[in-house]
C-alpha cells in the first residue's frame, strides 16, 4: 500500500491505494464520486475523462499512484449543484444526452475546450469531444449544446 | 477474442527521481519481470488485457525530470526527451516550423485525452507497425538514443523495429531520447493518415515525406510508411527512383508506385493488403506534391491550430 495525496474538485484527499489500483477506482469507490465512468477501461471511450494538473486524461489508464501530489478535478467539481457551469447548463437547456453514460466526460471535454478555446468552429468542437464516445450517437445536441455555451459564455462575459 | 479484465493485477510499483536510481532499481529487481513505462497509454491497457508477460513490478519513468524536454538546436537538429508527451509535440511551434510532418503525426495519435499522457518516445518504444510518429521520424531521418547502467547508443530509427511490437532494445536499457537531425528541417516534410475516423483510430496506411529540391529537380527524399509492414519503414527503392530526378507529374508517380511494389501489407480488419499497397500509391504520390508545394511556398500546407 502507498499513502497518496490528490486534490480532488478542490479538496486534499490522503488515501492509502494499491499499486493497482486505478485513478478511476479511487473516484468512483473509495471518494464515492460516481460521475466518471468506466466504459472501456483502456482509453478509447473516454467516459472516465477527468481534468489532471490542466489537461483531460483518461482516468482508467492511470494509477492513483501516478496522481499523488496532483490536482484534479471531476463532473463534480466542473460547477456546483447550487450552480451548473454554461456547459451543464447548455446540455440540460439543449438535450445534449440521451442515456446519460457519456454526458460527465463530453462535460468534461467540452469545459476544457472551452477553456482552451472560447469560441470554438463546428470542426474544433468535434475535435474536441473526439477522444468521447456516445454509444446512443446523440452527437449533434452534445455539439450544439457545447456550441450554445460557448455563445453564453462569450455574451455574458463569464470565462 | 482478447480477454479483458478490467482490474489490474497485483504489481509493485518504482518511482526512480534520476537514472542512476533507475539503474539501481532495475539490478534489484533481480531479472524478475518489469516494465518501464511513461505515459502508460499502451502498457496499461495491454496490462489489462494480459497481453504478454505480466510485469511483477512497473518502473515509472516520469520522475526522472532529466529526460523531460525539447530542444531544438540549428546546425545539430530536434532532441526530444523520453517524456515528452505527444500533445507537447503536437502544440510546438517550434516542431511545426521545423518538422512539420512530425508535429503532423504527433497530433493524429488517439485523441486529446491519450495525447496529454502518451510520449513520442513511447510510441516508439511500442513498435506498432501503425504508429503515426514512426513514418515521420522515419522521413525524417531520426535516430533513437538509448540507455543503460552500461552507457548510451545511438541507433538509426529504421534499425530500432525488429517486428510487429518488437524493438532492439536490451534488457535493462530504455529509450531516454529520440533525436531528428538538422539536415531534414524545413517545411517539406509532411504526413498523411488513412483512416476510417479522424481521431481514436489507428492509421489504415500511414505515409511520411521528407524532400529537399532545387529548381524543380530532386536533391534528397526520404519517404516513411506505416501499417504496411511487419515494422514501419522506409520506402528505399522509391526514394533512388526519384532522387536526382526531375520533380514531375510522372516521375512521382513513377516513385509512387516503386513505394506501393515496396511495401508489403497483409490483409486485416482494417483493410485488405491490396487496398492497402493501392493507397501506398496514392498517398505516396500525394505526400511528395504536398512536401514539394510546402518547400516551394515555404509553408506547411498543415497548420497547427494554437501552437505554443
Amino acid at each position: 500500500m502507498k499513502q497518496i495525496e490528490v486534490t480532488v474538485n478542490g479538496k486534499l484527499e490522503k488515501i492509502e491505494v494499491r499499486p493497482s489500483e486505478t485513478l478511476l477506482e479511487v473516484i468512483r469507490e473509495r471518494l464515492h464520486l460516481t460521475g466518471a465512468k468506466e466504459g472501456c477501461g483502456v482509453g478509447e471511450c473516454g467516459a472516465c475523462t477527468v481534468i489532471m494538473d490542466g489537461l483531460t486524461v483518461n482516468s482508467c489508464l492511470i494509477l492513483a499512484v501516478e496522481a499523488d501530489g496532483k490536482s484534479v478535478v471531476t463532473v463534480e467539481g466542473v460547477g456546483s449543484r447550487e450552480k451548473l457551469n454554461p456547459v451543464q447548463e447548455a446540455f440540460v437547456e439543449h438535450g445534449g444526452m440521451q442515456c446519460g453514460f457519456c454526458t460527465p466526460g463530453m462535460i468534461v471535454s467540452g469545459t476544457y475546450l472551452l477553456e482552451k478555446n472560447p469560441r470554438p468552429t463546428e470542426d474544433q468542437i468535434r475535435e474536441g469531444i473526439a477522444g468521447n464516445f456516445c454509444r446512443c450517437t446523440g452527437y449533434t445536441n452534445i455539439i450544439e449544446s457545447i456550441e450554445a455555451a460557448a455563445g453564453k459564455m462569450s455574451e455574458g462575459g463569464e470565462s | 477474442m482478447t480477454t479483458f479484465y478490467r482490474r489490474l493485477s497485483e504489481f509493485e510499483y518504482l518511482s526512480p527521481a534520476g537514472l542512476s536510481e533507475l539503474w539501481e532499481m532495475m539490478r534489484g529487481t533481480n531479472g524478475t519481470g518489469y516494465r518501464v513505462f511513461a505515459g502508460g497509454t499502451d502498457v496499461i491497457p495491454n496490462m489489462k488485457r494480459r497481453k504478454g508477460e505480466v510485469p511483477k513490478t512497473l518502473i515509472d519513468l516520469k520522475k526522472i525530470q532529466e529526460l523531460d524536454y525539447i530542444r531544438y538546436d540549428s546546425g545539430v537538429g530536434l532532441a526530444i526527451g523520453a517524456l515528452a508527451s505527444v500533445h507537447s509535440v503536437a502544440r510546438s511551434c517550434l516542431i511545426w516550423e521545423h518538422y512539420p510532418a512530425l508535429a503532423t503525426a504527433a497530433g493524429k495519435i488517439g485523441a486529446l485525452q491519450i495525447q496529454h499522457r502518451a510520449t513520442v518516445a513511447g510510441n516508439i518504444c511500442n513498435a506498432a507497425p501503425s504508429a503515426d510518429t514512426a513514418p515521420a521520424l522515419l522521413a525524417l531521418d531520426a535516430s533513437v538514443r538509448c540507455a543503460s547502467e552500461a552507457g548510451e547508443r545511438t541507433i538509426p530509427l529504421k534499425d530500432f523495429f525488429t517486428g510487429p511490437l518488437q524493438n532492439t532494445l536490451a534488457r535493462g536499457e530504455i529509450v531516454t531520447a529520440i533525436l531528428v537531425p538538422e539536415s531534414t528541417a524545413g517545411p517539406g516534410s509532411c504526413y498523411i493518415k488513412l483512416s476510417p475516423r479522424q481521431s481514436l483510430d489507428l492509421a489504415v496506411v500511414g505515409v511520411a515525406a521528407s524532400l529537399a529540391a532545387l529548381d524543380g529537380r530532386c536533391e534528397e527524399v526520404r519517404i516513411g510508411l506505416g501499417a504496411v509492414a511487419p515494422t514501419p519503414m522506409r520506402a528505399l527503392t522509391a526514394e533512388a527512383t526519384l532522387r536526382g530526378a526531375q520533380l514531375s507529374q510522372e516521375n512521382i508517380e513513377r516513385a509512387a508506385r516503386a513505394a506501393a511494389e515496396e511495401c508489403s501489407p497483409r490483409d486485416s480488419i482494417r483493410g485488405s493488403a491490396a487496398y492497402r499497397r493501392a493507397m501506398v500509391g496514392v498517398l505516396t504520390a500525394r505526400a511528395i506534391r504536398q512536401a514539394q508545394t510546402a518547400l516551394t511556398s515555404g509553408e506547411t500546407s498543415q497548420t497547427s491550430g494554437d501552437c505554443r
